[in-house]
């Protein structure tokens, strides 16, 4: 069941990346890019990711892709001819990204206990007895704080200092984006 | 409610891997500024799915770094779309092919 829900979300995300990157129209590709963001968010929630699902909707779909659809409106951009590049471009593409999936397509063979025996056998990359105990500890940790809780703990403890350098990052972005986008400095 | 499924750590690495494939084809293949920024958020998707799938076994950072991504995903969209807009001002269109003045 597991197995037939994450088979429809992925071949769903697939064909909906697909056509972002054919869309000749912008708001068209925006549209299709959120039926990939939604379907990833459900996929991780199958992954017991539901912290990263929930702020897939709400921060990928909600915000960032609305300023995007908000943006391509202001502008009113007319399309007389198609912007795919030619031939050299479809070269360039095909063959590059194809490479890259015959590269990672060998992730597709990982499970739980192959990476288990992996990293048994290559000691010096990790302690492999780290390797599944911490996913019987993500287990517990959710039982006993909850979904949000479970995700709490680590950020503002292990990633408290990352945590604090986003807000700094962000507050330079809007700087940034208000400087850029002012008519005249 | 947590769920645990090992079975599916092979399949979405490796759908991870196609869907981070085709941001790639797109950002080689578009001109359009708009749809290259979309093909970088896509990538980044991608990447997300990789941290949520590997979080299953080694913690809940994985998910920590799923909201990093986002925050970063976030910054560069407000940026980048500013950086665009300024450039639709001088040249009243967002073809890359009209962006060349570093080509000399």
């Amino acid at each position: 069941m597991v197995h037939a829900v994450f088979m429809f979300f992925a071949v769903v995300a697939v064909l909906s990346a697909i056509l972002t990157i054919t869309q000749r129209q912008p708001v068209g590709a925006i549209m299709w890019l959120i039926v990939t963001m939604l379907s990833l968010a459900g996929i991780f929630t199958l992954l017991g990711g539901f912290f990263a699902g929930v702020m897939q909707v709400l921060v990928y779909a909600g915000a960032i892709l609305v300023l995007f659809m908000f943006f391509v409106m202001l502008l009113q951009l007319r399309h007389k001819e198609s912007d795919i590049r030619g031939p050299l471009g479809w070269i360039l593409a095909l063959g590059i990204s194809s490479a890259l999936v015959v590269q990672l397509t060998g992730l597709g063979g990982y499970s739980a206990g192959r990476v288990a025996e992996e990293l048994t056998r290559a000691p010096e990359i990790a302690n492999p007895a780290l390797v599944l105990p911490q996913a019987a500890e993500v287990l517990r940790a959710t039982e006993a704080r909850g979904v949000v809780g479970a995700v709490a703990a680590p950020m503002f403890q292990q990633w408290l200092v990352p945590f604090e350098l986003t807000s700094v990052l962000l507050l330079a972005a809007i700087v940034g984006a208000v400087v850029l986008a002012k008519r005249r400095l | 409610m947590p769920v645990f499924a090992p079975e599916l750590i092979g399949p979405s690495l490796m759908l991870s891997a196609l869907l981070f494939c085709i941001g790639v084809a797109g950002v080689l293949l578009r001109r359009n500024a708009i749809i290259v920024f979309l093909c970088v958020e896509l990538m980044l998707n991608a990447v997300n799915l990789t941290f949520v799938t590997m979080g299953q076994l080694h913690g809940m950072s994985g998910q920590v770094i799923v909201f990093f991504v986002m925050s970063v995903a976030a910054a560069e969209a407000a940026v980048g779309l500013a950086i665009i807009l300024s450039v639709f001002r001088h040249r009243a269109t967002v073809d890359l092919k009209h962006v060349n003045l570093l080509q000399g």
